[in-house]
C-alpha cells in the first residue's frame, strides 16, 4: 500500500462521515462545519487528481468566502435546532431515503458497468499539465470566453437581485 | 476567441442586449426618477434586439468557437423572447407601481433574464447551456420574491429558489457524466458520435438526469409542484414573463439537445419518458384548473397542461413536431401574456380580484377588455380560427405521423376537458350579473400590450402555414 | 494513471450527490436544505474534476470554476430570499411556511 491510496482511503472516509453527519445533526451550525470539513476532504481529493488550481480555489471560494456567508447568515438568524428528523412524516422520510439508495445503487451499477476507465489512457504527466493555472486560465480566456462574460453578467445580475432583496428601501 | 472580427458583428443581438444592460445600470445609478426612463428604454432595447436578430433568420453561423449559434432557429426564439419581454414590460409600467415594486432594478433584472434565454437558444455547447440557464433562474428568483414585504411573494421566492437549485444539481451531474463518457462538452462533436455514444450507458445516465433537470424548468407533472405557488405568489406580470419566456427557453434547450436523437432517425430513446410525462402533465393540469377559482392558479395549472402538449412533440421526435413545438410555443407566449396583461389591469392595488368573481360583469364595465380576454381564452382553448388551435393541430398531425396516435387521441381529449375551464371565464364575462363592486383604473400601456398580443395572436393565426414554413425552413436537420 | 481507479471516485461522488438528494427531501431547515443542495454541486464538481484529471483535458476543470461562479451567485440570492423570508415570518421551517400548500 502506498501512500496514495492511503490518503484517499482517509480523504474518502472524511468526506463520505462528514456528508452523512452533515445531514443527520439536528443543529444547522453543526452542519454546516461539516460540510466546510467535507469541503477540505474533497480539496484534497483534487490534489490527488492534479488539479492543484482547483484544490486551491476549492479552499478559498466554497470553503472560505460561501461557507462563511452561510454561517454569517446562521448566526444571523440564530435558528434554532430542528427536531428529530424522523419526527415528522415518518414514513414519507424512509421513502426518500429508500429511492436515494436506490438512485446511489443504480448509479454505482452503472459506473461498473460501463467502465468509464477503459476507455481512457492519459499519461500522468498530461493530467499534470491539464490542471495547471497556465492551461485553465488558457482554456477560459480563449475558448470560453463567451461563457465567461456570461458568467460575469450573472454575477452583475446577483449582486443587484441581492442587494434589491436585503436593501431596498420600501415606502 | 474568435475566428475573426466579422464574429463580432453576427454575434450584434448579444452585444446590443449585454450593453443595454450595462445602459441602464449606469441610467439607474445617476438618475433619481430612472423607472419610466428604464422601462422605455428597455422596450425599446428588446424590440432593437429582436429585430437585428430577426433580420439573421437566414444566415445561420456557429461562433466563438462552436460556442453559439445565431440566425436560423435561435434568431425565431429571440424574436418570442425579446417581443415577450417587451409585452411584459408594457404591461407592467403601471401595474408594479401599484403592486409595489417601481424600482429600476426592476427592469435591469428583466433585462438580465432575457439575455439569459437567448444564450439558451443559441447555446451549442453545454457551458453556454449552463450558464445562460443559471442567468434566466437567478434573475426569476429575484424577480419572484421583488416585494419582500409580501409574505407570498417570499414564499413564492424561496420555493422557487429552492426547487430550482436542486434542479441545477441534476442538471450538472448530468453534464458531469455526459462530460466524462464523451471527453468533451462541445455539442456538434457530441452530436457527430451520437450514435456511439448513445450505447455508453453512462452518457444516456447523463442525459437523463440532465432531461429530468429540464422537467423541472419547463414545469411537467412529477415535477410541477413549484408551480401553481410560484405562480400565484408573484406579480401578474412576471408570471407571465416566467410561464412564457421561461419554458420557451427550457424547451429551446430540449429541442437543441435532443435534435441528435431526432436527426439520427434512430429509435427515439426518450420516448417513453416524454409520452409519460406528457400524458401525466396534461391530465393533471387540465383536471385540476377545473377547480381553480383564483384565475391565476387556474392559468398555473392549465401552463402544466400546455407543458404537456408541447412534450408530445418531443415524444414524437421529428423535424414536423419541432416546428409544431416552436410555434405553439410563439402562440403560447403571447396569448399567455394577453391573459396576464388583461389579469394585472383588473388586478390593479388589491389581488382578491383574482377571483373568477371578479370577472362577472366585465362586459358592461370595460368592452375592450373582455373582448380581449375573451380572444385569448380562446385562442388557450384552441379553438379553430386562433393561433393556440394551430399550434396544437401541428404537434397532433406530427405525432400520428410518428404512430403515437393514442397520445394525439389523450391531448384531444384533455383540451375538450380544458375548454370548460377556459370558457367559464367567458360566459362569467358575458352572461353573468357583477357581484363585486370595483372599478378599472385606466392603464393605457397595459392595454397597449394587451391589444399588441392580441393582433400577433390573430397574425398567428390568420397564416400559420407561412409562419411554419419558415420555421421548417431554418431547422437545419 | 495513478494507482486509484477513476470508479472509486465516481462512487464517492454518486455516494454524496445521493447523500444530498436525502437532506434535501428529508430537512426542514432552509438554510440546510440550501446546503445540502450544495453537497449536490460539490459531488457533481468531484466527478468533472475525476473525468478531467483522467482524460487529461483541462475543460471539466474549468467547468467546475463555472459551477463555482454559479454557486457563488446562487448563495447570495438565496441567502437574500432566506433573510427577507426570516423577516417576515421570524422562521426558516419550510414547514411553518404555509400560506400556499407546498
Amino acid at each position: 500500500m502506498n501512500l496514495e491510496i492511503i490518503l484517499f482511503i482517509v480523504l474518502a472516509l472524511v468526506a463520505v462521515v462528514s456528508s452523512v453527519a452533515m445531514i443527520t445533526r439536528p443543529h444547522p451550525v453543526i452542519s454546516a462545519v461539516f460540510l466546510i470539513l467535507n469541503f477540505f476532504a474533497l480539496s484534497g481529493l483534487y490534489l490527488l487528481l492534479n488539479a492543484q488550481f482547483i484544490a486551491v480555489v476549492q479552499v478559498i471560494v466554497y470553503a472560505g468566502a460561501i461557507m462563511v456567508l452561510f454561517l454569517f447568515v446562521l448566526m444571523l438568524l440564530n435558528t434554532n435546532k430542528e427536531d428529530n428528523i424522523f419526527k415528522q412524516n415518518k414514513a414519507l422520510k424512509i421513502f426518500a431515503i429508500a429511492i436515494a439508495v436506490l438512485i446511489f445503487a443504480q448509479v454505482a451499477f452503472l459506473i461498473f458497468f460501463s467502465s468509464p476507465s477503459d476507455a481512457l489512457n492519459s499519461q500522468v504527466a498530461e493530467s499534470v499539465q491539464s490542471g495547471t493555472i497556465q492551461q485553465i486560465g488558457t482554456k477560459l480566456y480563449t475558448d470560453y470566453i463567451l461563457p465567461f462574460e456570461a458568467a460575469g453578467f450573472l454575477l452583475l445580475a446577483a449582486t443587484i437581485g441581492a442587494l434589491v432583496l436585503s436593501k431596498k428601501k420600501f415606502e | 476567441m474568435p475566428q475573426s472580427n466579422t464574429e463580432y458583428l453576427q454575434i450584434l443581438p448579444f452585444i446590443l442586449m449585454g450593453s443595454g444592460i450595462v445602459i441602464s445600470v449606469i441610467i439607474e445609478m445617476f438618475y433619481k426618477k430612472s423607472e419610466p426612463v428604464l422601462g422605455w428604454f428597455s422596450v425599446l432595447l428588446f424590440i432593437t434586439v429582436g429585430f437585428v436578430s430577426l433580420a439573421s433568420i437566414n444566415d445561420s453561423a456557429v461562433l466563438f468557437n462552436n460556442m453559439i449559434e445565431v440566425g436560423g432557429k435561435p434568431a425565431i426564439f429571440n424574436f418570442i423572447f425579446t417581443f415577450g419581454a417587451a409585452v411584459m414590460i408594457l404591461s407592467s409600467m403601471n401595474y408594479i407601481s401599484k403592486y409595489g415594486i417601481y424600482f429600476g432594478e426592476f427592469f435591469i433584472i428583466v433585462q438580465s433574464s432575457v439575455l439569459g434565454m437567448m444564450i439558451m437558444a443559441g447555446a451549442k455547447d453545454l457551458f453556454m447551456i449552463f450558464m445562460g440557464l443559471e442567468l434566466m433562474s437567478i434573475c426569476f428568483y429575484v424577480l419572484a420574491g421583488l416585494n419582500r414585504k409580501k409574505i407570498q411573494a417570499n414564499e413564492a421566492s424561496m420555493k422557487y429558489f429552492l426547487l430550482g437549485a436542486f434542479a441545477t444539481g441534476f442538471i450538472v451531474y448530468g453534464i458531469a457524466l455526459m462530460y466524462g463518457s464523451s471527453g468533451t462538452t462541445s455539442l456538434p462533436y457530441i452530436f457527430e458520435n451520437f450514435s456511439s455514444l448513445i450505447s455508453n450507458v453512462l452518457f444516456v445516465t447523463g442525459l437523463g438526469l440532465f432531461l429530468i433537470g429540464f422537467s423541472f424548468k419547463i414545469a411537467a407533472f412529477p415535477f410541477h409542484m413549484w408551480v401553481p405557488d410560484v405562480y400565484q405568489g408573484s406579480a401578474t406580470t412576471i408570471t407571465g414573463l416566467m410561464s412564457t419566456g421561461g419554458k420557451t427557453a427550457a424547451f429551446s434547450v430540449l429541442i437543441i439537445m435532443l435534435s441528435a436523437v431526432f436527426a439520427n432517425n434512430a429509435a427515439n430513446t426518450f420516448e417513453p419518458y416524454f409520452a409519460g410525462i406528457s400524458v401525466l402533465s396534461m391530465l393533471f393540469g387540465s383536471i385540476v384548473a377545473i377547480a381553480q377559482d383564483n384565475l391565476k392558479r387556474m392559468l398555473a395549472y392549465s401552463s402544466i397542461a400546455h407543458a404537456g402538449y408541447m412534450v408530445i412533440g418531443l415524444a414524437a421526435g421529428n423535424q414536423d413536431s419541432v416546428a409544431g413545438i416552436i410555434f405553439y410555443l410563439a402562440a403560447y407566449t403571447f396569448m399567455n401574456l394577453g391573459a396576464f396583461g388583461v389579469l394585472s389591469i383588473i388586478e390593479g392595488k388589491d389581488d382578491t380580484l383574482l377571483d373568477i368573481n371578479s370577472y362577472a360583469g366585465l362586459n358592461s364595465k370595460s368592452p375592450i377588455l373582455a373582448a380581449f380576454m375573451a380572444l385569448f381564452m380562446f385562442a388557450l382553448a384552441g379553438i379553430p380560427p386562433m393561433a393556440g388551435f394551430f399550434g396544437k393541430y401541428y404537434v397532433f398531425i406530427a405525432a400520428i405521423k410518428s404512430d403515437l396516435t393514442w397520445l394525439a387521441i389523450i391531448g384531444v381529449l384533455s383540451s375538450v376537458i380544458s375548454v370548460y375551464f377556459y370558457l367559464r371565464v367567458v360566459v362569467y364575462m358575458y352572461f353573468k350579473e357583477s357581484t363585486v363592486n370595483f372599478s378599472i383604473e385606466k392603464n393605457n400601456t397595459g392595454l397597449l400590450a394587451v391589444v399588441i398580443s392580441g393582433i400577433l395572436i390573430l397574425v398567428f393565426g390568420i397564416i400559420p402555414d407561412t409562419l411554419l414554413n419558415v420555421i421548417i425552413s431554418v431547422l437545419n436537420f | 494513471m495513478t494507482s486509484i481507479p477513476l470508479e472509486y471516485y465516481l462512487i464517492l461522488s454518486a455516494f454524496m450527490f445521493s447523500v444530498g438528494v436525502t437532506g434535501v427531501l428529508i430537512r426542514r431547515n432552509a438554510i440546510v436544505v440550501f446546503m445540502c443542495i450544495e453537497l449536490m454541486l460539490n459531488s457533481a464538481n468531484l466527478t468533472l474534476v475525476a473525468f478531467s484529471s483522467f482524460l487529461g483535458n483541462p475543460i471539466g476543470q474549468v467547468f467546475v470554476f463555472f459551477v463555482m461562479t454559479v454557486a457563488a451567485a446562487e448563495a447570495a440570492v438565496g441567502l437574500a430570499i432566506i433573510i427577507a423570508i426570516f423577516r417576515n415570518k421570524l422562521s426558516v421551517n419550510i414547514d411553518e411556511i404555509n400560506i400556499f400548500k407546498w
